[in-house]
Formats: structure tokens, C-alpha cells, sequence
């Protein structure tokens, strides 16, 4: 699982096809009343294919906006941007990525079922098919019982799990996912932890998670991207090096506390961020 | 743990729901009769407390005069409704000439409301649609309500009768439900407006990382979403376009309805005290009829109903 992070961080050469995401000295700036908000600036930053990398930092660190960028969602002032070696809109509107954030986002009018379909439905795929892979996203995310509920009939860990399946629903190799675990009780939490990193690995998409847990963005992630606030700036990559499967017994594990203490490090240790200042990082 | 909690509860509140719509809906109408005959008896309460004179506070008078020429007795109206409405051989009875009266209303109401309710939400679309469109168009709805109908009344007579499209002639009754519909516009266009906008940033940003255009978001989201602002805004419509039908029948002076009706009456009410509170009992049922009618659209649309604003 461990993946050499000196060289895929940092080669600057021609992205290969393959790279998920290449982002190359961007800069984001947010214009206001009083005056210019700088959120990002000079972000270099290469995904590989299949591969799970977490950004965490304090609150306004730019998390946020960086995946934002990936998913055109808005558009960077300043670099290079490309995902699959297309431009983010271009990738946007060839469908090559799902997102799931922090609010599940479903339609309250759509049974659980419908809210999976409605990528495909919007795409134009047959009712038949859509049913069947609905079914499959379902019982992926252990919903299969509850195809026929509206969202208000679930508990918030539930619609979580079907936006997760609705970002899924039409094989994604890239994942954005922003804080979606973040409104979720501590136990509701690991467990989706765990089935998201299942489901990564039996889906093989690359996944770009925005944290702000130590703990999950070492739990779910082979790299951890870690930013500073005011400019969002990348100050440190901890690589996670961790042999074996990522189950529960993983958080029990000394490498899953050396990799906590290292991420912990990079965090208050960069100079950019004096240790009494990162707030919003927290270390469940 | 949570998840089982509420997988155990959920299946049970499923089937619940719609019993409890249906019984909701029944105790609805058993309260809205309540009110007809509670209104009925508040007046023959008044009739009996208040003085024939009416009440007077210092030699001003505050209340209502309530002898029998100024506020006749229920069962009064009530049998004069069953009586015929002249003395000439062959006449109607008043309510079967109420009836056919709010026949002709409803229908140019309902015409009227079709149409405002049609503009309306186009004009809906074209504020959501352009931001320069809203600022530009919406003070503008604003300001159209705040023209009095009965200014109005006689220039759309006037331009109405001026056209002439091959065989196509203006109608009278054409004139009242253009009124009426720059009646119903009103509320349509400003609920249709909030329900299109309704939909929060979670959702619509969904939508665009799903590469759907416009017209693909405004079908898949905008427009289910728009649907608990809809159906109140629509119901508004459908009273003011009856409002707006009567006073333009008043105002145009055209004849048949129950507008015409509630005037011509009010002409014989020293000596027949009865006969115009009949037009005017038809004229509020037409009312609550056309709202009720408009519920009715609701009925379908029950998923779409969860966060229904009034």
C-alpha cells in the first residue's frame, strides 16, 4: 500500500496519463470589500491514479477551495490545473470524477434508490440498468434494505452512505470528498471509514479527502497533504506507511500512532503556523 | 448503533403517513364547515346584542346598524335564495341565478388564473434564469400590484376593442380575465420565483459537478424544489383571480356574472334587505371553491410536499 511519496510529490516532469490530478502553482484569489483575500497560492500537487490523498489543515487553509478547483466548481486565478490530463472542466463534464461533501445533498423527493440513479438518469442511461446498478451501489454501502425510504426516514450516517454510493454510481476513477464524515458521531465515523476505504480498494478510484481529523487522514489515506492558512499554502506530505490491510485493528497499531504523531508534526512543526494558531484541527 | 434505531422505526412510519394525510385532510374540511356555521351564528349573536340602531359610543356611532334591512336574519337569506328572483312570470329562483352567475365567474376566472399563473411562472424562470432579469423585472411585479384594477379596467376595455385577427373578436369577458390574471400573476410569480431558488448550494453544485445544463437542473431540481412554494402561491392565485374577475366585471360593466349580480341586487336592498346578501354569499363560496379546487392539484404531488410553506 505504501506508495514512494518523494517522487510522485515532487518530480515536476510531464504528468504520465495516468496521473489523477497534476495541479501546478495555483493560486486562488478571493476578491471582497476590503480587498483581496489570497485562499491558495502556489499549489503543486500530482494524485496518482488509485491512489488516497487526504488534505487537512486549520480552518481557511483553503482545503476547501483547492478541491473546489479540482472539480471546477470554481475556477484557480493563477496554475495549471489538470485532471486526467484534461482540463478540470473538460473532466467535469466528461463525468470522470464524484463528489460527496459534507451535507449528503439528496433530493427529498427521491426515494434512497432514486437519489443513486440520479447521475445515470441525468446521464441518459436505461431504466433497467440504472435499477441494477443502484441495487449494486446499495448493497456496496450496505443500504440495500432501504432503496424504497425517503432521505428524512434515515439517520445522517445512512444519507452519507448514499451520497457516497451516488458519487459512485457511475465508476468514478476519481473520488472529491469534502469533510464527509465531518457532521457524523465518532462511532458512525470509524465505521464509515472503514467501508470507504473497502470500497476504494474494490472500486480502485483515486480519492481526493478534505479533513480535519489527524486520525482519519491517516486512517483512509497513503499520502497526507498538510496546508497552512493565510495564504493556503502546502507546508508538508506525510507519506503513511502502512503494510497490510486498513481495518479496525489499525487504529490500535503502533505504525497508525507513528503516522498520527508524524501528520501532528508537520502540522504545528512547520514555521509557517505557530503551534497555538492551528485551530479547527482536531485530534480525535 | 444510530443506523439500527432508526432502520427499525422507519418501515413503521411509511405506511402511517398517507392515513395520517387523509385524516388531516378530513378534519381540515370538518373545520372549514365549523367556521361557515360559527360565522352564521356570530351573526345572529350580533343581531341579537347589538341595538337596531347600532352601537354608539358618545353619539358616534361604532357598530353597524342591525335592524332587518341592514343585516337580515340567516334563514332569511337563506329562503330568499329559494325564492324567485322578480315577480315576472318564469323567473328563476335567486339561487339558481347565483348559481349560473358564479358559473360564468369561474369560468373567466379560471381562464384568468391560467393565464397569470402561466406568465407568472415564466417570468419566474426569467428572473432565475438572468440575475439582470430579477433586479430589472422584479420591482417592476412590485409596482404592478400597486395600480388600482379600477383604473385599469377601462383601458384594457379600450385596447380590447380594438382588435380585430381575422375572425377573432375581443370579447368582453376577455377584458375581465386579463384582469383577473394580473391578479393571480402576483403571487405566482413571487412563490414561483423563491421555490426555483429554493434549492440550497449543496444541491445545485451537485447538479453542476453532474455536468447538467440548465434546463436539466431546472427539471431535475429547481422545479420539484419549487413545488411546496408552488401550490400555496397558485391557491392565492386562484382567490385573487376570482377577486379580480368580480371587480372587473363591476368595472367593465360587463354582464352574466356574479360581480354584475352582487350590484344590480344591491339596488333593490331597502326593500328586498335578503336578496344581495345572496350575490354576496355566492361571490365568497366562488372564492373558497376555486382555492379548494387548486388543493386539489396538490393531491398528486405528495413527495414533493415536505416542507410545504403557507
Amino acid at each position: 500500500m505504501s506508495t514512494d511519496a518523494g517522487t510522485t510529490t515532487h518530480s515536476m516532469a510531464a504528468p504520465g496519463a495516468a496521473a489523477a490530478v497534476v495541479a501546478r502553482g495555483i493560486g486562488k484569489t478571493f476578491s471582497s470589500r476590503s480587498g483581496e483575500v489570497t485562499a491558495l497560492d502556489g499549489i503543486d500537487l500530482t494524485v496518482a491514479a488509485g491512489e488516497f490523498v487526504s488534505l487537512i489543515g486549520p480552518s481557511g487553509c483553503g482545503k476547501s477551495t483547492l478541491l473546489r478547483l479540482i472539480g471546477d466548481l470554481d475556477q484557480p486565478s493563477t496554475g495549471e490545473l489538470r485532471v486526467f490530463g484534461k482540463s478540470a472542466q473538460a473532466a467535469r463534464e466528461a463525468q470522470d470524477y464524484g463528489i460527496a461533501f459534507q451535507q449528503a445533498g439528496l433530493l427529498p423527493w427521491r426515494d434512497v434508490a432514486g437519489n443513486v440513479e440520479l447521475p445515470l438518469e441525468l446521464h441518459g442511461v436505461g431504466k433497467k440498468e440504472r435499477a441494477a446498478r443502484a441495487a449494486e451501489l446499495l448493497t456496496l454501502v450496505g443500504l440495500e434494505e432501504f432503496a424504497g425510504h425517503f432521505p428524512h426516514q434515515l439517520s445522517g450516517g445512512m444519507q452519507q452512505r448514499v451520497a457516497i454510493a451516488r458519487a459512485l454510481a457511475e465508476r468514478p476513477s476519481l473520488l472529491l470528498m469534502d469533510e464527509p464524515f465531518g457532521a457524523l458521531d465518532e462511532m458512525t465515523r470509524e465505521r464509515m471509514q472503514t467501508e470507504l476505504v473497502r470500497i476504494c480498494a474494490e472500486s480502485g478510484a483515486a480519492v481526493v479527502f478534505v479533513t480535519h481529523s489527524i486520525p482519519e487522514a491517516v486512517f483512509l489515506s497513503e499520502r497526507v497533504v498538510v496546508m497552512s492558512p493565510r495564504p493556503g499554502r502546502i507546508t508538508a506530505v506525510v507519506p503513511v506507511r502502512i503494510a497490510g490491510e486498513r481495518t479496525e485493528g489499525l487504529r490500535e497499531d503502533s505504525s497508525f500512532f507513528a503516522a498520527v504523531t508524524a501528520v501532528r508534526e508537520a502540522l504545528h512543526g512547520s514555521g509557517a503556523i505557530p503551534t497555538g494558531t492551528a485551530r479547527g484541527v482536531d485530534l480525535r | 448503533m444510530t443506523d439500527l434505531a432508526t432502520s427499525t422505526s422507519a418501515p413503521v412510519g411509511t405506511p402511517a403517513a398517507p392515513q395520517r394525510a387523509r385524516s388531516g385532510r378530513g378534519r381540515r374540511v370538518a373545520v372549514g364547515l365549523l367556521a361557515v356555521v360559527l360565522l352564521a351564528v356570530l351573526w345572529e349573536l350580533v343581531k341579537l346584542v347589538v341595538p337596531d340602531t347600532g352601537g354608539h359610543v358618545l353619539g358616534a356611532s361604532v357598530l353597524p346598524r342591525t335592524d332587518d334591512v341592514a343585516m337580515p336574519h340567516v334563514w332569511t337569506i337563506g329562503q330568499r335564495m329559494l325564492e324567485p328572483e322578480t315577480s315576472a312570470v318564469g323567473s328563476p329562483t335567486v339561487l339558481s341565478a347565483m348559481l349560473q352567475a358564479c358559473w360564468f365567474t369561474f369560468r373567466v376566472a379560471l381562464a384568468g388564473w391560467v393565464l397569470g399563473s402561466v406568465g407568472g411562472f415564466l417570468v419566474a424562470l426569467l428572473m432565475q434564469r438572468w440575475t439582470v432579469a430579477e433586479s430589472a423585472l422584479l420591482p417592476w411585479v412590485v409596482l404592478s400590484q400597486t395600480v388600482p384594477l379600477i383604473a385599469l379596467a377601462p383601458l384594457v376595455v379600450g385596447w380590447g376593442g380594438r382588435i380585430h385577427i381575422g375572425s377573432f373578436e375581443w370579447q368582453r369577458w376577455m377584458s375581465v380575465a386579463l384582469i383577473a390574471s394580473y391578479l393571480a400573476f402576483f403571487p405566482v410569480a413571487v412563490g414561483a420565483l423563491r421555490g426555483l431558488q429554493s434549492p440550497p448550494a449543496a444541491q445545485v453544485e451537485l447538479f453542476r459537478a453532474l455536468a447538467a445544463g440548465w434546463s436539466r437542473t431546472l427539471l431535475g431540481l429547481r422545479l420539484p424544489a419549487s413545488v411546496p412554494y408552488l401550490l400555496p402561491a397558485l391557491r392565492l392565485g386562484a382567490a385573487t383571480a376570482v377577486v379580480g374577475a368580480i371587480v372587473a366585471e363591476v368595472s367593465t360593466g360587463t354582464k352574466g356574472g356574479i360581480g354584475r349580480m352582487i350590484i344590480s341586487y344591491a339596488q333593490s336592498a331597502s326593500g328586498d334587505p335578503a336578496k344581495p346578501w345572496g350575490a354576496i354569499v355566492g361571490a365568497a363560496v366562488l372564492g373558497l371553491v376555486a382555492a379548494g379546487l387548486v388543493s386539489l392539484l396538490g393531491l398528486g404531488l405528495g413527495r414533493y410536499r415536505h416542507a410545504e410553506v403557507s
